[in-house]
């Protein structure tokens, strides 16, 4: 046989087989690819890992045939090796060109729409530490108005919801600043609205994985990362803590539901209601806070002593600045 | 001023006699002396620790300190090493004494001592990593026995993690030297002509060290074992117990063997090659191991000094990595991955230079576009110093940098390509023969692929998303580390250990070792991709019911892999010892320079400094060019004379 036959042949088996692959992928498994479509980001994100995947089927089945064919093909008769000489030898220059440039078409292309969906999707859905840049309309404002402790949200209003997430060993809870503060460990959403979660830690490193709704944005110790998503869909959705964050970093995870805009604002205004009680003996609403030694931060204490101290002794009645 | 004598070199130094140290028998230094040392230094620091800082404990009245607990570890591996006799000649010189001169003992104890013959070192970083390998397989095993349910559990959840954490570090401290340690010292004086490497003492040291940070490593799990993953980040470092000291330090441990290694190794290849040995013919294998050194002397004085900064917070109450005083969590997150990165390159040139090595042994091709390949090595290694926070895409460090490292990630699939293109295009048309090095090679470019190819996706920062922290992660790095550095290394040492032992390893075992190793490792972790969509992280030790159908597969795939390193130890017993068989001067018929000398290799490998007169690849030619003028007269000899059955010269 000669090359180009065996090229041809190799070819045709590799479009009609990519081309089968692609279009079974993205038409029977493509839409059900996690994290499924329950938010904009998690539509977005599917959407991505679509075209990846899309991409990578060529990609694997050509190596795959190629393989295949070599060890079919190409094997030694038995009885000692036999030199390949002649053309097959050669080290044929446009081969080369032509692999170096179509990697790198691709791998720039994938380069290019990945920073493309990011920014467009402000962040889909992750980490975006503490002053995104790629932030959703009226997010900002929604902030700012939450830390002054004037934020509003009304079904409706097309207005973002800030939702602080605070992650401690070994569980998560929520506070609503504009619903006066109050802390929950049920985290609801309400449906068509865009979330700003502000995500931080009392102790070590946690993450805080929303799956269905595509967030995933760590958790650090004073530090607030934000992450933005924008609910379609209600129903329930799987919280987990996604980064090892000590013994019972396995069970640390609980449920989260989104819910009509009215059954969501009904929710909240009953729940600030009945934690009212609880909610004057949080801090002040903010992004991040130092837990004094009574919490969960490991064991180093100012004075030295491993006796949790009181910081109304230490610092008498005012708290120090931070 | 007196002259100082000439320092002569060990081929002339027939008149002194053997220093008391060296000498066989019990009253010299080996294995036991080092025992001993590391014993007694380790009492030592720990009382010492004791004695200053007793009011540091974890908790008040435990006993329980941090700062002894480090200094024990410190003057255990100081102690271990001055028993070995690593600092016999450093300590020597600064005492103003000339040092006495390592002979190399002609005796099977020689294994067992600080020996500065790289052919020694080679042998004895192959039972060392395989030993590391074993210990971190069976911790393997108990993970997957942990997750066969959801809700029936054989470790407590506290155990679990860190038979979890214990693995990972094993394993990627086992990586960085799975091929540099044993093959690396082995092979690059053979190949590039030298006589010795360029620093014998160190690279001694190299190896011995490499042993006591496994002690290290290891001595967490007595200490209550570390809840952190391999990745050790702060403040979880901070909070936990005394196991995570032996990680820091047994980190900093294995950099310094780390660093050593590939700075000696990197000199050697440098200044190291004979005559004629230019850029141009250096074999790919050497290339590789040259980027790989590149990397550890490089990146590994990040992970030692994070090291450092940790025992510190642990010992002396710094606040490196504490937040609450100045300190901060992301410097760990940056140092580690800065060092972590890189590492994972260590942990894949050196098997791109296997099979790249043995490709066109089995083909009877040419290395195709073998300057690509060397220049993809060089790529490689050369971007993967500007990746490292894809490891913190969603850790809100740098956020606006995301596309930037997004991008740097995604370029370095163009040279982890060319590794590709040299490989397919030497497999073109060839005349394969399937022999056990040539399918471990193979099996090499299917198990990258599917490592390489979810690398982009996780690398896509949106997909990074939903896959970023889960069993996606987790099987992606097993299909790159596992499916490529350990399938290379076993490629490597199925067609090399006829050179280094003399003997060759079974095929028929080897075949059963193959292919259970093969199919096994694809089921093991094949199903893993899907349990990390589906929502699993890592490090857990429950999951959602509907996952244990996957789980259990992929349990009961890990254990019969585990059993496929089993058929390995027995075919190495087998070979080895049980049923030798001698191994033909060249059986794959090489044209490599290692092949070209005596068997077994003498002690100063040549017995002139080979010529060098081509690069090793001219296997189109029937009657191939010698690679090397080895001196022994002026007639040129072909290593293989076409296959007409006379086979090797
Ligand atoms: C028999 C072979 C192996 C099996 C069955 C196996 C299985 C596993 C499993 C199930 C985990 C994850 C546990 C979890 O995160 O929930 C894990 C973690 C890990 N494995 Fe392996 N493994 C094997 C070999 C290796 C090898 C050869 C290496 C590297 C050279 C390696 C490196 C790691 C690392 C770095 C981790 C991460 C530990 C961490 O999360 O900190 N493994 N392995
Ligand atoms: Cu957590």
């Amino acid at each position: 046989m000669n090359e180009t036959h065996h090229l041809r042949r190799m070819t045709i088996i590799w479009i009609v087989l990519s081309v089968a692959a692609d279009l079974l992928f993205w038409f029977l498994v493509g839409p059900h690819v996690p994290p499924g479509r329950m938010t904009d980001m998690a539509t977005s994100n599917q959407f991505d890992f679509n075209v990846l995947f899309v991409i990578a089927i060529p990609v694997l089945i050509g190596v795959w045939i190629y393989l295949a064919y070599a060890i079919a093909v190409w094997s030694a008769k038995r009885g000692g090796p036999e030199p390949v000489g002649g053309e097959a030898a050669r080290t044929n220059r446009t081969v080369q060109v032509a692999w170096i440039t179509i990697t790198s078409v691709v791998v720039i292309f994938l380069a290019g729409f990945g920073t493309v969906e990011l920014v467009v999707n402000h962040g889909s859905g992750g980490g975006e530490g503490p002053n995104p840049v790629w932030s959703p309309s009226g997010a900002i404002k929604a902030e700012t108005a939450a830390l002054a402790g004037t934020g509003t949200w009304s079904p409706n209003s097309n207005q973002v919801l800030p939702v602080q997430v605070i992650a401690q060993q070994w569980k998560f809870t929520y506070r609503y600043p504009t619903f006066g503060g109050f802390e929950t460990s049920q985290l609801v959403l309400p449906v068509h609205t865009t979330i700003a979660f502000n995500v931080t830690s009392l102790d070590v490193i946690h993450s805080f994985w929303a799956y269905q709704l595509s967030v995933k944005a760590d958790a650090n110790p004073q530090i607030n990362d934000v992450a933005y998503t924008t609910t379609n869909q209600t129903g329930r959705f799987t919280v987990r803590c996604s980064e090892l964050c000590g013994i019972w970093h396995g069970s640390m995870y609980n449920y989260g539901s989104v819910v009509s805009q009215q059954q969501f604002m009904q929710w909240a205004q009953s729940t600030e209601a009945a934690n009212a009680a609880n909610t004057k003996f949080l801090p002040p609403f903010a992004w991040t806070y130092v837990p004094d030694a009574n919490g969960a931060a490991g064991g180093y204490y100012p004075d030295g002593s491993a006796t949790p101290y009181s910081t109304a002794e230490i610092y008498g009645a005012k708290q120090p600045a931070s | 001023m007196t002259e100082r004598p000439l320092a002569t070199t060990g081929e002339a130094s027939t008149t002194s006699r053997t220093p008391w140290t060296q000498r066989p028998g019990w009253m010299s230094q080996h294995l036991g002396t080092a025992i001993i040392g590391g014993v007694l230094g380790y009492l030592f620091g720990h009382w010492l620790g004791n004695a200053i800082s007793s009011n540091y404990a974890y908790i008040v009245n435990s006993g329980q300190n941090a700062t002894a607990d480090a200094l024990a570890l410190i003057f255990g591996v100081v102690g271990w090493l001055l028993g070995i006799g690593a600092l016999n000649y450093p300590l020597a010189k600064l005492a103003g004494r000339q040092p006495e001169k390592e002979v190399e003992l002609d005796h099977w104890s020689k294994y067992f001592r600080y020996s500065t013959n790289h052919k020694t070192v080679g042998l004895q970083y192959v039972v060392g990593v395989l030993l590391f390998m074993f210990t971190g397989g069976l911790l393997a095993m108990a993970i997957r026995t942990e997750l066969l349910n959801p809700t029936t559990h054989y470790f407590s959840a506290d155990t679990y993690i860190k038979i979890v954490s214990e693995h990972g570090t094993i394993m990627m401290m086992m990586a960085t030297s799975i091929v540099v340690g044993p093959l690396g010292n082995y092979l690059v004086p053979l190949m590039i002509g030298s006589r010795r490497m360029a620093f014998p003492r160190i690279e001694a040291f190299s190896f011995w060290i490499f042993v006591a940070g496994y002690m290290v490593i290891f001595s967490a799990l007595p200490y209550g074992g570390f809840p952190t993953g391999w990745t050790g980040y702060a403040p979880l470092q901070t909070q936990a117990g005394p196991g995570m000291v032996s990680y820091l330090f047994g980190f900093a441990v294995i950099g310094m063997g780390m660093m050593a290694a590939g700075f000696n190794i990197a000199v050697t290849i440098i200044n190291y090659r004979a005559p004629g040995m230019t850029w141009s013919r250096l074999p790919i294998f050497v290339w590789s191991i040259l980027a790989t050194a590149a990397l550890l002397t490089l990146a590994t004085p990040t992970l030692f000094a994070a090291g450092l900064f940790g025992l510190l917070d642990k010992t002396a109450q710094t606040a490196f990595y504490v937040t609450e005083h100045g300190g901060s969590s992301y410097l760990w997150e940056n140092l580690f991955w800065f060092f972590g990165h890189p590492e994972v390159y260590i942990m894949a040139l050196p098997g791109f230079g296997i099979v790249g090595e043995i490709l066109p042994v089995f083909t009877r091709k040419p290395l195709f576009a073998y300057k690509v390949g060397a220049a993809g090595m060089i790529g490689v290694s050369l971007l993967s110093f500007f990746v490292w926070q894809h490891h913190l895409f969603q850790s809100g460090i740098n956020p606006d940098m995301r596309p930037l490292f997004m991008l740097t990630t995604e370029l370095i699939s163009i040279p982890t390509g060319f590794i590709y293109l040299v490989g397919m295009g030497t497999l073109y048309k060839a005349k394969i023969r399937f022999e056990i090095p040539m399918l471990f090679a193979m099996a090499l470019y299917f198990n990258f692929l599917i490592g390489g190819v979810t690398g982009v996706f996780l690398s896509d920062v949106p997909v990074n998303v939903t896959v970023h922290g889960g069993f996606f992660v987790l099987s992606h790095f097993h299909y790159t580390i596992m499916g490529g550095l350990l399938f290379a290394f076993m490629a490597g040492l199925y067609y090399w250990l006829p050179k280094m032992t003399g003997r060759m390893m079974n095929k028929k075992i080897g075949l059963w070792h193959f292919w259970t190793m093969f199919i096994f490792f694809n089921l093991t972790f094949f199903p893993m991709f899907i349990i990390g969509l589906l929502g699993q992280p890592r490090r857990v030790f429950t999951y959602a019911k509907n996952l244990q159908g996957l789980n259990d597969f992929s349990s009961v795939s890990a254990f019969l892999l585990g059993f496929s390193f089993l058929i390995f130890f027995f075919n190495l017993v087998w070979s080895l010892y049980i049923n030798p068989q001698k191994a033909p001067a060249n059986p794959w018929e090489s044209l490599g320079l290692e092949w070209q000398t005596a068997n077994p290799v003498p002690p100063y490998n040549f017995e002139r400094i080979p010529v060098i007169l081509t690069d090793p690849y001219h296997y189109s030619e029937a009657s191939a060019p010698a690679v090397a003028d080895l001196g022994g007269g002026d007639e040129l000899i072909p290593a293989v004379s076409s296959h007409d059955g006379s086979g090797v010269a």
